[in-house]
Protein backbone atom coordinates (compact mmCIF):
# COMPACT_ATOMS: atom_id res chain seq x y z
CA UNK A 1 0.00 0.00 0.00
CA UNK A 2 1.27 3.24 -0.85
CA UNK A 3 1.54 5.99 2.21
CA UNK A 4 -0.56 8.44 0.33
CA UNK A 5 -3.02 6.79 -1.75
CA UNK A 6 -4.57 10.09 -3.64
CA UNK A 7 -3.83 14.11 -3.81
CA UNK A 8 -6.79 14.42 -1.56
CA UNK A 9 -4.67 12.91 1.08
CA UNK A 10 -1.57 14.53 0.89
CA UNK A 11 -3.24 18.32 0.68
CA UNK A 12 -4.94 17.41 3.97
CA UNK A 13 -1.47 16.46 4.90
CA UNK A 14 -0.02 19.40 3.98
CA UNK A 15 -3.15 21.81 5.25
CA UNK A 16 -2.62 20.33 8.89
CA UNK A 17 1.24 20.73 8.57
CA UNK A 18 1.99 17.24 9.14
CA UNK A 19 4.37 17.17 5.92
CA UNK A 20 5.45 19.43 3.31
CA UNK A 21 6.30 19.18 -0.16
CA UNK A 22 10.10 18.79 0.68
CA UNK A 23 9.25 15.69 3.17
CA UNK A 24 7.46 14.35 0.32
CA UNK A 25 10.21 14.76 -2.28
CA UNK A 26 12.65 13.62 0.73
CA UNK A 27 10.55 10.27 1.38
CA UNK A 28 9.69 9.10 -2.66
CA UNK A 29 14.11 9.82 -3.57
CA UNK A 30 14.23 7.53 -0.53
CA UNK A 31 11.70 4.72 -2.00
CA UNK A 32 13.57 5.34 -5.55
CA UNK A 33 16.47 4.28 -3.58
CA UNK A 34 15.63 1.48 -1.98
CA UNK A 35 13.55 0.19 -5.22
CA UNK A 36 16.93 0.25 -7.59
CA UNK A 37 16.85 -2.57 -8.66
CA UNK A 38 13.11 -2.73 -10.13
CA UNK A 39 15.26 -0.18 -12.68
CA UNK A 40 12.15 2.35 -12.67
CA UNK A 41 14.22 5.48 -13.53
CA UNK A 42 16.58 6.27 -16.64
CA UNK A 43 17.16 9.63 -14.37
CA UNK A 44 15.95 11.11 -10.95
CA UNK A 45 15.46 14.81 -11.05
CA UNK A 46 16.89 14.88 -6.97
CA UNK A 47 17.78 18.35 -6.31
CA UNK A 48 15.73 20.10 -8.70
CA UNK A 49 12.74 18.48 -6.63
CA UNK A 50 14.10 19.25 -3.43
CA UNK A 51 14.44 22.72 -4.17
CA UNK A 52 10.77 23.63 -6.42
CA UNK A 53 9.23 21.31 -3.53
CA UNK A 54 11.14 23.87 -0.63
CA UNK A 55 9.87 26.75 -2.98
CA UNK A 56 6.34 25.74 -2.82
CA UNK A 57 6.09 25.02 0.85
CA UNK A 58 7.63 28.79 1.36
CA UNK A 59 4.71 30.18 -1.38
CA UNK A 60 2.13 28.17 0.57
CA UNK A 61 3.15 29.72 3.93
CA UNK A 62 3.02 33.13 2.28
CA UNK A 63 -0.47 32.68 0.82
CA UNK A 64 -2.16 29.25 1.36
CA UNK A 65 -4.41 30.19 -1.27
CA UNK A 66 -1.54 30.55 -4.24
CA UNK A 67 -1.11 27.66 -4.78
CA UNK A 68 -2.11 25.78 -7.62
CA UNK A 69 -4.47 22.68 -7.75
CA UNK A 70 -1.66 19.90 -8.15
CA UNK A 71 -0.01 21.40 -4.79
CA UNK A 72 1.68 18.32 -3.80
CA UNK A 73 1.46 16.12 -6.49
CA UNK A 74 5.11 14.28 -7.49
CA UNK A 75 4.70 13.02 -10.69
CA UNK A 76 7.12 10.94 -12.93
CA UNK A 77 6.95 11.57 -16.59
CA UNK A 78 7.88 8.56 -19.30
CA UNK A 79 10.96 9.90 -20.78
CA UNK A 80 9.45 10.39 -24.23
CA UNK A 81 8.00 13.92 -23.09
CA UNK A 82 10.65 16.77 -23.47
CA UNK A 83 11.31 18.90 -20.21
CA UNK A 84 13.31 21.78 -21.14
CA UNK A 85 17.01 21.15 -20.51
CA UNK A 86 16.38 17.61 -19.31
CA UNK A 87 17.47 14.42 -20.85
CA UNK A 88 15.52 12.67 -23.72
CA UNK A 89 16.14 8.94 -24.79
CA UNK A 90 13.16 7.03 -26.02
CA UNK A 91 15.07 4.63 -24.13
CA UNK A 92 17.48 4.22 -27.43
CA UNK A 93 20.53 4.23 -28.24
CA UNK A 94 19.63 6.84 -30.68
CA UNK A 95 18.68 9.63 -28.36
CA UNK A 96 20.59 8.93 -24.92
CA UNK A 97 22.91 12.20 -25.52
CA UNK A 98 20.05 14.28 -26.41
CA UNK A 99 18.91 17.33 -24.22
CA UNK A 100 15.35 18.81 -24.77
CA UNK A 101 15.17 22.59 -25.94
CA UNK A 102 11.45 23.18 -25.21
CA UNK A 103 9.12 21.72 -22.76
CA UNK A 104 5.74 19.48 -23.96
CA UNK A 105 2.57 21.78 -23.18
CA UNK A 106 1.50 18.73 -20.74
CA UNK A 107 4.11 19.47 -18.36
CA UNK A 108 4.13 23.36 -19.03
CA UNK A 109 0.44 22.79 -17.43
CA UNK A 110 1.23 20.19 -15.00
CA UNK A 111 4.25 22.62 -13.38
CA UNK A 112 2.14 25.69 -13.73
CA UNK A 113 -0.22 24.13 -11.54
CA UNK A 114 2.33 23.51 -9.15
CA UNK A 115 3.24 19.42 -9.25
CA UNK A 116 6.96 18.30 -8.74
CA UNK A 117 8.67 16.70 -11.50
CA UNK A 118 10.61 14.19 -9.76
CA UNK A 119 12.57 11.81 -12.57
CA UNK A 120 11.78 10.35 -15.75
CA UNK A 121 10.96 6.54 -16.07
CA UNK A 122 12.11 3.59 -18.50
CA UNK A 123 10.01 1.93 -20.95
CA UNK A 124 10.19 0.33 -24.04
CA UNK A 125 12.59 2.20 -27.06
CA UNK A 126 10.62 4.45 -28.59
CA UNK A 127 7.35 3.54 -26.83
CA UNK A 128 6.78 0.20 -28.56
CA UNK A 129 6.39 -3.01 -27.01
CA UNK A 130 4.30 -4.48 -24.24
CA UNK A 131 6.49 -5.50 -21.80
CA UNK A 132 9.15 -3.18 -20.78
CA UNK A 133 11.81 -5.59 -22.52
CA UNK A 134 13.18 -3.50 -25.34
CA UNK A 135 14.63 -0.66 -23.41
CA UNK A 136 18.45 0.76 -24.33
CA UNK A 137 18.93 0.29 -20.29
CA UNK A 138 17.36 -3.10 -19.64
CA UNK A 139 13.65 -3.95 -18.26
CA UNK A 140 11.75 -2.81 -15.60
CA UNK A 141 10.63 -5.24 -13.15
CA UNK A 142 6.99 -5.16 -11.62
CA UNK A 143 7.04 -4.70 -7.78
CA UNK A 144 4.64 -7.64 -6.84
CA UNK A 145 6.95 -10.08 -8.82
CA UNK A 146 10.33 -8.62 -9.77
CA UNK A 147 10.45 -11.93 -12.19
CA UNK A 148 8.09 -10.41 -13.83
CA UNK A 149 7.08 -7.42 -16.13
CA UNK A 150 5.67 -4.74 -15.80
CA UNK A 151 3.80 -4.28 -18.98
CA UNK A 152 4.34 -1.95 -22.00
CA UNK A 153 5.17 0.63 -22.75
CA UNK A 154 5.06 2.59 -20.10
CA UNK A 155 6.51 0.01 -18.15
CA UNK A 156 8.34 2.28 -15.66
CA UNK A 157 5.38 4.62 -15.42
CA UNK A 158 3.39 1.98 -13.54
CA UNK A 159 6.14 0.70 -11.39
CA UNK A 160 6.64 4.47 -10.44
CA UNK A 161 3.42 4.57 -8.86
CA UNK A 162 2.98 0.84 -7.72
CA UNK A 163 6.46 1.18 -6.16
CA UNK A 164 5.16 4.17 -4.33
CA UNK A 165 7.96 6.16 -5.75
CA UNK A 166 5.79 8.77 -6.87
CA UNK A 167 2.13 9.69 -6.83
CA UNK A 168 1.27 9.59 -10.44
CA UNK A 169 3.20 9.30 -13.39
CA UNK A 170 2.48 10.81 -17.19
CA UNK A 171 2.72 8.14 -20.06
CA UNK A 172 1.87 7.50 -23.70
CA UNK A 173 -0.61 5.52 -24.89
CA UNK A 174 -0.55 4.53 -28.94
CA UNK A 175 -2.14 0.86 -28.62
CA UNK A 176 -2.59 0.05 -24.67
CA UNK A 177 0.69 1.36 -23.06
CA UNK A 178 -1.03 3.07 -20.65
CA UNK A 179 -3.78 1.02 -19.85
CA UNK A 180 -1.73 -2.34 -19.82
CA UNK A 181 1.19 -1.86 -17.64
CA UNK A 182 -1.63 -0.50 -15.17
CA UNK A 183 -3.15 -3.37 -15.43
CA UNK A 184 -0.55 -5.38 -14.53
CA UNK A 185 0.26 -3.24 -11.97
CA UNK A 186 -2.78 -3.08 -10.42
CA UNK A 187 -3.46 0.70 -11.06
CA UNK A 188 -5.84 2.97 -12.74
CA UNK A 189 -4.53 3.75 -16.08
CA UNK A 190 -6.40 6.16 -18.96
CA UNK A 191 -5.82 7.10 -22.47
CA UNK A 192 -7.98 10.44 -23.43
CA UNK A 193 -9.75 10.90 -26.72
CA UNK A 194 -7.30 11.35 -29.44
CA UNK A 195 -6.90 15.20 -29.86
CA UNK A 196 -7.56 15.46 -26.17
CA UNK A 197 -4.57 16.49 -24.81
CA UNK A 198 -1.64 18.21 -27.37
CA UNK A 199 0.96 16.16 -28.20
CA UNK A 200 3.20 19.25 -28.32
CA UNK A 201 6.27 17.68 -26.94
CA UNK A 202 5.71 14.04 -27.29
CA UNK A 203 7.91 12.12 -28.63
CA UNK A 204 6.17 10.75 -32.25
CA UNK A 205 5.49 6.95 -32.69
CA UNK A 206 2.15 6.55 -34.91
CA UNK A 207 0.82 10.08 -34.71
CA UNK A 208 -3.30 8.87 -35.73
CA UNK A 209 -3.16 6.65 -32.49
CA UNK A 210 -0.61 8.74 -29.81
CA UNK A 211 -2.05 10.16 -26.53
CA UNK A 212 -0.77 11.18 -23.34
CA UNK A 213 -2.08 9.19 -20.28
CA UNK A 214 -2.21 8.99 -16.90
CA UNK A 215 -1.28 6.40 -14.44
CA UNK A 216 -2.42 7.10 -10.98
CA UNK A 217 -3.92 4.65 -7.63
CA UNK A 218 -7.26 6.84 -7.94
CA UNK A 219 -9.70 8.20 -10.78
CA UNK A 220 -9.65 11.00 -8.67
CA UNK A 221 -6.00 11.76 -9.20
CA UNK A 222 -6.63 10.71 -12.81
CA UNK A 223 -9.25 12.93 -13.15
CA UNK A 224 -7.59 16.32 -11.45
CA UNK A 225 -4.05 15.55 -13.69
CA UNK A 226 -6.74 14.92 -16.80
CA UNK A 227 -8.43 18.78 -16.33
CA UNK A 228 -4.90 20.02 -16.03
CA UNK A 229 -3.27 19.16 -18.87
CA UNK A 230 -6.48 18.63 -21.59
CA UNK A 231 -7.51 21.30 -24.38
CA UNK A 232 -6.95 23.66 -27.07
CA UNK A 233 -2.80 24.17 -27.97
CA UNK A 234 -1.74 26.60 -30.40
CA UNK A 235 1.61 24.58 -30.79
CA UNK A 236 -0.85 21.24 -32.18
CA UNK A 237 -2.92 21.73 -34.65
CA UNK A 238 -4.53 17.84 -33.73
CA UNK A 239 -5.65 19.17 -30.29
CA UNK A 240 -9.25 19.45 -30.23
CA UNK A 241 -10.81 23.12 -28.75
CA UNK A 242 -13.58 21.01 -27.25
CA UNK A 243 -14.23 22.71 -24.09
CA UNK A 244 -12.53 20.72 -20.86
CA UNK A 245 -15.06 19.77 -18.05
CA UNK A 246 -13.86 20.34 -14.65
CA UNK A 247 -13.69 16.22 -14.37
CA UNK A 248 -12.51 16.48 -10.52
CA UNK A 249 -15.55 17.98 -10.05
CA UNK A 250 -17.85 15.25 -11.26
CA UNK A 251 -16.74 11.98 -9.75
CA UNK A 252 -20.50 10.09 -8.98
CA UNK A 253 -22.23 9.29 -11.76
CA UNK A 254 -25.74 10.12 -11.92
CA UNK A 255 -28.19 7.39 -12.31
CA UNK A 256 -27.95 4.01 -14.41
CA UNK A 257 -25.78 3.27 -17.27
CA UNK A 258 -26.29 1.22 -20.29
CA UNK A 259 -23.39 -1.50 -21.00
CA UNK A 260 -22.33 -2.84 -24.08
CA UNK A 261 -19.98 -6.26 -23.82
CA UNK A 262 -18.60 -8.08 -26.97
CA UNK A 263 -19.23 -11.80 -26.32
CA UNK A 264 -16.37 -12.59 -28.78
CA UNK A 265 -14.13 -10.66 -26.80
CA UNK A 266 -15.55 -12.25 -23.04
CA UNK A 267 -15.48 -15.85 -25.14
CA UNK A 268 -12.13 -15.45 -26.56
CA UNK A 269 -10.03 -18.41 -26.51
CA UNK A 270 -6.56 -16.91 -26.02
CA UNK A 271 -8.51 -14.83 -22.42
CA UNK A 272 -7.22 -16.03 -19.33
CA UNK A 273 -9.87 -18.28 -17.47
CA UNK A 274 -9.62 -16.35 -13.86
CA UNK A 275 -9.82 -13.25 -15.91
CA UNK A 276 -12.64 -14.00 -17.97
CA UNK A 277 -14.66 -15.41 -14.78
CA UNK A 278 -13.83 -11.92 -12.82
CA UNK A 279 -14.84 -10.42 -15.90
CA UNK A 280 -18.31 -11.53 -15.99
CA UNK A 281 -19.02 -11.80 -11.88
CA UNK A 282 -18.15 -8.30 -12.22
CA UNK A 283 -20.85 -7.75 -15.22
CA UNK A 284 -22.66 -9.02 -12.75
CA UNK A 285 -22.41 -7.01 -9.76
CA UNK A 286 -23.29 -4.02 -12.52
CA UNK A 287 -26.74 -5.57 -13.07
CA UNK A 288 -27.30 -5.97 -9.53
CA UNK A 289 -26.41 -2.27 -8.97
CA UNK A 290 -29.04 -1.26 -11.22
CA UNK A 291 -27.05 -0.93 -14.49
CA UNK A 292 -28.22 -2.23 -17.89
CA UNK A 293 -25.35 -4.74 -19.41
CA UNK A 294 -25.64 -6.15 -22.55
CA UNK A 295 -24.26 -8.87 -25.14
CA UNK A 296 -23.59 -7.03 -27.96
CA UNK A 297 -22.03 -8.66 -31.59
CA UNK A 298 -18.95 -7.43 -32.60
CA UNK A 299 -17.51 -9.00 -36.07
CA UNK A 300 -14.29 -7.29 -36.07
CA UNK A 301 -12.44 -8.80 -33.29
CA UNK A 302 -9.80 -10.47 -35.12
CA UNK A 303 -9.11 -7.65 -37.52
CA UNK A 304 -7.92 -5.22 -34.20
CA UNK A 305 -4.44 -6.21 -33.97
CA UNK A 306 -4.17 -6.39 -37.78
CA UNK A 307 -5.32 -3.29 -38.50
CA UNK A 308 -3.74 -2.11 -36.06
CA UNK A 309 -0.07 -3.29 -37.07
CA UNK A 310 0.17 -2.20 -40.36
CA UNK A 311 -0.95 1.36 -39.78
CA UNK A 312 1.04 2.06 -36.01
CA UNK A 313 4.35 0.38 -38.12
CA UNK A 314 3.80 2.24 -41.33
CA UNK A 315 3.23 5.88 -39.12
CA UNK A 316 6.45 4.89 -37.57
CA UNK A 317 8.52 4.38 -40.09
CA UNK A 318 7.64 7.93 -41.84
CA UNK A 319 7.75 9.26 -38.07
CA UNK A 320 11.56 7.66 -37.36
CA UNK A 321 13.05 9.33 -40.40
CA UNK A 322 13.83 12.25 -38.99
CA UNK A 323 16.34 9.89 -36.81
CA UNK A 324 19.19 11.07 -39.05
CA UNK A 325 22.12 11.65 -37.05
CA UNK A 326 22.85 14.88 -38.28
CA UNK A 327 20.94 17.52 -35.99
CA UNK A 328 20.65 15.28 -33.01
CA UNK A 329 20.67 11.32 -32.25
CA UNK A 330 23.60 9.12 -32.52
CA UNK A 331 26.21 9.36 -35.27
CA UNK A 332 27.87 6.47 -36.41
CA UNK A 333 32.19 7.38 -36.04
CA UNK A 334 32.98 5.83 -39.30
CA UNK A 335 31.03 7.09 -42.66
CA UNK A 336 32.64 8.25 -45.08
CA UNK A 337 29.82 9.34 -47.34
CA UNK A 338 26.32 10.55 -46.90
CA UNK A 339 24.61 7.52 -47.76
CA UNK A 340 26.83 5.39 -45.41
CA UNK A 341 26.48 8.05 -42.33
CA UNK A 342 22.47 7.63 -42.29
CA UNK A 343 22.66 4.08 -42.82
CA UNK A 344 25.54 3.51 -40.15
CA UNK A 345 23.77 5.97 -37.84
CA UNK A 346 20.27 4.55 -37.70
CA UNK A 347 21.75 0.93 -37.68
CA UNK A 348 24.00 1.60 -34.86
CA UNK A 349 21.41 3.89 -32.81
CA UNK A 350 18.17 1.93 -33.15
CA UNK A 351 17.25 -1.47 -31.37
CA UNK A 352 16.34 -4.65 -33.13
CA UNK A 353 12.36 -4.37 -32.33
CA UNK A 354 12.63 -0.81 -33.62
CA UNK A 355 14.23 -1.73 -37.05
CA UNK A 356 11.55 -4.61 -37.89
CA UNK A 357 8.24 -2.47 -37.43
CA UNK A 358 10.50 0.33 -39.29
CA UNK A 359 11.73 -1.98 -42.22
CA UNK A 360 7.75 -3.67 -41.86
CA UNK A 361 6.40 0.23 -42.20
CA UNK A 362 8.89 0.28 -44.94
CA UNK A 363 7.03 -2.53 -46.90
CA UNK A 364 3.55 -1.77 -46.35
CA UNK A 365 4.26 2.10 -47.65
CA UNK A 366 6.24 1.11 -50.08
CA UNK A 367 4.98 0.85 -54.36
CA UNK A 368 3.35 -2.39 -54.98
CA UNK A 369 1.92 -3.12 -51.67
CA UNK A 370 0.62 -0.11 -50.39
CA UNK A 371 -3.27 -0.73 -51.38
CA UNK A 372 -2.80 -4.04 -50.15
CA UNK A 373 -1.29 -3.63 -47.24
CA UNK A 374 -1.68 0.22 -45.69
CA UNK A 375 -4.83 1.08 -47.28
CA UNK A 376 -6.56 -2.07 -46.96
CA UNK A 377 -5.95 -1.23 -43.05
CA UNK A 378 -7.13 2.30 -42.95
CA UNK A 379 -10.51 0.44 -44.88
CA UNK A 380 -10.80 -1.82 -42.09
CA UNK A 381 -9.66 0.79 -39.40
CA UNK A 382 -13.41 2.57 -40.59
CA UNK A 383 -15.48 -0.20 -40.63
CA UNK A 384 -14.05 -0.84 -37.02
CA UNK A 385 -14.99 3.12 -36.17
CA UNK A 386 -18.21 2.93 -37.45
CA UNK A 387 -19.41 -0.18 -35.74
CA UNK A 388 -17.83 1.27 -32.08
CA UNK A 389 -19.83 4.53 -32.97
CA UNK A 390 -22.78 2.32 -33.72
CA UNK A 391 -22.48 0.54 -30.29
CA UNK A 392 -21.71 3.84 -28.61
CA UNK A 393 -24.93 5.44 -29.75
CA UNK A 394 -27.15 3.01 -27.97
CA UNK A 395 -24.95 2.47 -25.06
CA UNK A 396 -22.77 4.52 -22.54
CA UNK A 397 -19.84 2.37 -22.60
CA UNK A 398 -18.74 -0.50 -23.71
CA UNK A 399 -17.05 -3.15 -20.92
CA UNK A 400 -14.06 -5.45 -21.91
CA UNK A 401 -10.74 -7.16 -20.40
CA UNK A 402 -7.85 -4.88 -20.53
CA UNK A 403 -5.15 -7.64 -21.27
CA UNK A 404 -6.02 -11.42 -21.92
CA UNK A 405 -3.32 -12.71 -19.25
CA UNK A 406 -1.39 -11.51 -16.26
CA UNK A 407 1.92 -10.34 -16.36
CA UNK A 408 4.37 -12.58 -17.63
CA UNK A 409 7.91 -13.57 -16.88
CA UNK A 410 10.69 -11.51 -18.26
CA UNK A 411 12.23 -13.50 -21.26
CA UNK A 412 9.39 -16.04 -21.55
CA UNK A 413 8.13 -14.02 -24.69
CA UNK A 414 10.96 -13.60 -26.97
CA UNK A 415 10.16 -15.78 -29.98
CA UNK A 416 7.55 -15.09 -31.93
CA UNK A 417 6.73 -11.39 -32.25
CA UNK A 418 3.27 -12.28 -33.28
CA UNK A 419 2.28 -13.50 -29.89
CA UNK A 420 3.00 -10.75 -27.89
CA UNK A 421 1.03 -8.19 -30.47
CA UNK A 422 -1.83 -10.24 -30.13
CA UNK A 423 -1.79 -9.77 -26.39
CA UNK A 424 -2.79 -6.23 -27.34
CA UNK A 425 -5.59 -7.51 -28.63
CA UNK A 426 -8.17 -5.64 -26.18
CA UNK A 427 -6.74 -2.59 -25.60
CA UNK A 428 -5.80 -1.70 -29.65
CA UNK A 429 -9.71 -0.57 -29.83
CA UNK A 430 -9.57 2.43 -28.26
CA UNK A 431 -6.39 4.16 -30.67
CA UNK A 432 -8.03 2.80 -33.92
CA UNK A 433 -11.21 4.64 -33.37
CA UNK A 434 -9.98 7.65 -31.49
CA UNK A 435 -11.74 7.04 -28.44
CA UNK A 436 -11.53 7.01 -24.75
CA UNK A 437 -10.75 4.30 -22.43
CA UNK A 438 -9.89 3.81 -18.84
CA UNK A 439 -8.79 0.64 -17.34
CA UNK A 440 -8.84 -0.02 -13.04
CA UNK A 441 -7.99 -2.97 -11.26
CA UNK A 442 -10.45 -5.89 -11.00
CA UNK A 443 -8.87 -8.36 -9.06
CA UNK A 444 -5.92 -10.91 -8.64
CA UNK A 445 -5.25 -14.30 -9.80
CA UNK A 446 -4.57 -17.54 -7.69
CA UNK A 447 -0.34 -16.02 -8.04
CA UNK A 448 -1.23 -13.02 -6.77
CA UNK A 449 -1.18 -11.26 -9.86
CA UNK A 450 -3.65 -8.40 -10.36
CA UNK A 451 -5.65 -7.77 -13.61
CA UNK A 452 -7.65 -4.85 -14.79
CA UNK A 453 -11.26 -4.04 -16.44
CA UNK A 454 -11.82 -1.10 -18.66
CA UNK A 455 -14.46 0.88 -20.11
CA UNK A 456 -14.73 3.13 -23.16
CA UNK A 457 -17.18 5.75 -24.23
CA UNK A 458 -17.69 8.26 -26.90
CA UNK A 459 -15.04 10.49 -28.41
CA UNK A 460 -14.73 13.26 -25.27
CA UNK A 461 -16.71 12.32 -22.75
CA UNK A 462 -14.29 11.85 -20.59
CA UNK A 463 -16.23 13.28 -18.33
CA UNK A 464 -19.08 10.36 -18.20
CA UNK A 465 -16.00 7.82 -18.29
CA UNK A 466 -14.46 9.38 -15.29
CA UNK A 467 -17.04 9.97 -13.12
CA UNK A 468 -18.83 6.22 -13.65
CA UNK A 469 -15.41 4.64 -13.19
CA UNK A 470 -15.06 6.08 -9.79
CA UNK A 471 -18.22 5.25 -8.82
CA UNK A 472 -18.03 1.98 -9.33
CA UNK A 473 -15.11 1.25 -8.08
CA UNK A 474 -15.82 2.89 -4.94
CA UNK A 475 -19.42 1.27 -4.99
CA UNK A 476 -18.47 -2.40 -6.09
CA UNK A 477 -15.48 -3.59 -4.61
CA UNK B 1 2.76 -12.43 -49.70
CA UNK B 2 6.30 -14.38 -49.14
CA UNK B 3 9.11 -11.97 -48.35
CA UNK B 4 12.29 -13.05 -49.84
CA UNK B 5 16.21 -11.60 -49.20
CA UNK B 6 16.20 -9.28 -52.03
CA UNK B 7 13.28 -7.37 -50.41
CA UNK B 8 14.68 -6.77 -47.11
CA UNK B 9 17.56 -5.41 -49.05
CA UNK B 10 15.43 -3.25 -51.32
CA UNK B 11 13.34 -2.01 -48.05
CA UNK B 12 16.95 -2.19 -46.12
CA UNK B 13 17.99 0.63 -48.94
CA UNK B 14 14.51 2.83 -48.49
CA UNK B 15 14.62 2.74 -44.82
CA UNK B 16 18.37 3.86 -44.66
CA UNK B 17 19.46 0.42 -42.73
CA UNK B 18 22.26 -1.72 -42.98
CA UNK B 19 21.21 -5.00 -41.18
CA UNK B 20 24.13 -7.77 -40.91
CA UNK B 21 23.17 -10.80 -42.34
CA UNK B 22 22.07 -12.48 -39.14
CA UNK B 23 19.73 -9.74 -38.79
CA UNK B 24 18.10 -10.34 -42.26
CA UNK B 25 17.96 -14.13 -41.75
CA UNK B 26 15.71 -13.33 -38.22
CA UNK B 27 13.74 -10.48 -40.13
CA UNK B 28 12.94 -12.58 -43.18
CA UNK B 29 11.13 -15.41 -40.78
CA UNK B 30 9.35 -12.36 -38.67
CA UNK B 31 7.86 -10.55 -41.41
CA UNK B 32 6.92 -13.60 -42.78
CA UNK B 33 5.21 -14.25 -39.49
CA UNK B 34 3.87 -10.91 -39.15
CA UNK B 35 2.64 -10.53 -42.39
CA UNK B 36 0.96 -13.75 -42.17
CA UNK B 37 -0.88 -12.63 -39.17
CA UNK B 38 -1.79 -9.18 -40.63
CA UNK B 39 -3.44 -10.98 -44.44
CA UNK B 40 -6.16 -11.91 -42.15
CA UNK B 41 -7.57 -8.52 -43.43
CA UNK B 42 -8.10 -9.81 -47.02
CA UNK B 43 -11.33 -11.60 -45.44
CA UNK B 44 -12.68 -8.55 -45.03
CA UNK B 45 -14.89 -6.81 -47.59
CA UNK B 46 -13.92 -3.48 -48.07
CA UNK B 47 -15.19 -3.07 -51.59
CA UNK B 48 -17.41 -0.11 -50.83
CA UNK B 49 -15.02 1.78 -47.84
CA UNK B 50 -13.81 4.77 -47.59
CA UNK B 51 -10.18 4.48 -46.27
CA UNK B 52 -10.03 6.33 -42.68
CA UNK B 53 -7.51 8.77 -42.69
CA UNK B 54 -7.53 11.48 -40.03
CA UNK B 55 -8.64 10.94 -36.88
CA UNK B 56 -10.40 14.22 -36.44
CA UNK B 57 -13.75 15.15 -37.70
CA UNK B 58 -13.04 19.07 -36.96
CA UNK B 59 -12.00 22.02 -38.46
CA UNK B 60 -7.95 22.35 -38.32
CA UNK B 61 -7.65 25.71 -36.84
CA UNK B 62 -4.05 27.82 -37.45
CA UNK B 63 -2.72 30.13 -35.10
CA UNK B 64 -1.20 33.90 -36.00
CA UNK B 65 1.71 32.73 -38.21
CA UNK B 66 3.91 34.60 -35.72
CA UNK B 67 7.43 33.13 -34.43
CA UNK B 68 7.12 31.85 -31.45
CA UNK B 69 9.52 28.94 -29.12
CA UNK B 70 12.50 30.49 -31.13
CA UNK B 71 15.75 28.53 -30.58
CA UNK B 72 18.75 30.41 -30.67
CA UNK B 73 21.74 29.24 -32.62
CA UNK B 74 23.03 27.41 -29.73
CA UNK B 75 20.36 25.77 -28.33
CA UNK B 76 19.89 24.39 -32.52
CA UNK B 77 23.25 23.24 -32.45
CA UNK B 78 23.92 21.87 -29.00
CA UNK B 79 22.65 18.17 -29.93
CA UNK B 80 24.62 17.75 -32.72
CA UNK B 81 27.29 15.88 -32.62
CA UNK B 82 29.35 17.70 -35.38
CA UNK B 83 29.36 21.06 -36.41
CA UNK B 84 30.97 24.19 -37.33
CA UNK B 85 29.16 26.95 -35.66
CA UNK B 86 26.83 27.51 -36.91
CA UNK B 87 26.71 24.74 -39.28
CA UNK B 88 25.57 21.58 -38.82
CA UNK B 89 28.52 19.09 -40.35
CA UNK B 90 27.20 15.98 -42.88
CA UNK B 91 30.68 13.85 -44.74
CA UNK B 92 31.15 15.46 -47.78
CA UNK B 93 28.62 15.28 -50.88
CA UNK B 94 30.04 17.87 -53.73
CA UNK B 95 33.46 16.48 -55.38
CA UNK B 96 35.40 19.13 -56.59
CA UNK B 97 37.49 16.65 -58.49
Amino acid sequence: MPKYSNLQVIQSALKAGSTSCEKLVDYYLARIEKQQALNIYIETFAEEARTRARALDQKYREAPSSVGPLFGMVVSIKDVLCYKDHKLSAASKMLHNFTASFSATAIERILAADAIIIGRTNCDEFAMGSANESSYYGPTRNAIDPTRVPGGSSGGSAVSVQADTCLAALGSDTGGSVRQPASFCGLVGMKPSYGRISRYGLLAYASSFDQIGIIANSVADTAILLEIMAGADEFDSTVSAEAVPAYSQHLSFPGKAKIAYFGEAMQHEGLDPEIKKQSFDFIEALRGAGHQVAAVDFEYLAYLVPSYYVLTMAEASSNLSRYDGVRYGHRTATATSLEEHYRKSRTEGFGEKVKRRIMLGTFVLSVGYYDAYFKKAQKARRLIQDRILQVLADYDFIIMPVTPSVAWKIGEKQGNPVEIYLSDIYTVLANLTGLPAIAFPLGKNKNGMPFGIQLMSAKFTEKNLLSFANTITQNLR
Amino acid sequence: MKVDKPLISKLENLAKLALSDEEKTQLLTDMNDILSMVEKLDHLDTEAVAPLIHMSDQPQVLRKDEIKHELSKEEALKNATAKVDPFFTVPKVIDLD
